[in-house]
């Protein structure tokens, strides 16, 4: 399946982009996409990021399914 | 209660205004604002990045938190994003309540969780001309393994 991830500050940055688009297998994970995602950055120094799936943060053992909204989460500093 | 992520400048007025109420004997007013300098230096201003949508919720369930646990319904919240200038309001939190410490009480957890959890990014941008993604590491959040 192929689902896009939402990306935000030094990860947007790093990889030029707002969003990717990942092809991945049926029963990936959270974990396979922060892979996937870190494989795309290179050796870029990064944070290292959470995923949020439909808004929430979530293990790296949970299950992406087609038509989630998936985004890379580096460590947060608002305020 | 309210909560928005916003992009015109936050008007703390109108927030203050909000959380009226003759049952209030306390109104306490939290803002955050752009600073000169960062770790010694000089700053010109910070661009703000949000995942809006998720920030929009988390922000509402942080001031429905600070309803519960602090009872008053008089809490509002707003996080500015895009590009501030020095001495601009990023964040604005205004509780009413009948007494003041719980006043106090709850625009304090407001502002922490903030800090804590609200998906919202920000970039300080320096005088000779370089930037930098702030990096506030927290150990409290568990990584995703």
């Amino acid at each position: 399946m192929t689902v896009r991830v939402l990306l935000f500050a030094s990860w947007a940055d790093a990889l030029g982009a707002r969003s990717v688009d990942l092809d991945l297998a049926a029963d990936a994970t959270a974990a396979d996409v922060l892979a996937a995602l870190s494989e795309r950055a290179g050796g870029a120094a990064l944070p290292r990021p959470a995923l949020a799936v439909n808004r929430a943060i979530v293990p790296g053992s949970t299950r992406i399914a087609s038509g989630d909204e998936i985004a890379l989460i580096p460590p947060v500093a608002g305020g | 209660m309210r909560a928005a992520i916003v992009v015109r400048p936050i008007d703390c007025s109108a927030l203050l205004a909000e959380v009226a109420a003759t049952s209030n004997g306390a109104t306490v007013l939290f803002t955050g604002s752009v600073r000169a300098s960062s770790d010694g230096r000089a700053v010109s201003g910070i661009d703000y990045d949000a995942y809006e949508a998720m920030a929009r919720e988390e922000l509402t369930r942080i001031v429905r938190e600070a309803v519960e646990r602090f009872a008053t319904s008089h809490v509002v919240a707003e996080h500015r994003t895009g590009a501030l200038s020095l001495g601009e309001i990023s964040v604005a939190i205004a509780v009413g309540h009948p007494h003041r410490g719980l006043a106090f009480e709850a625009a304090r957890y407001v502002i922490e969780e903030i800090k804590l959890r609200l998906p919202v990014w920000k970039q300080e941008l320096f005088t000779d001309g370089t930037r930098t993604w702030v990096d506030a590491r927290l150990d409290t959040r568990t990584p995703v393994r």
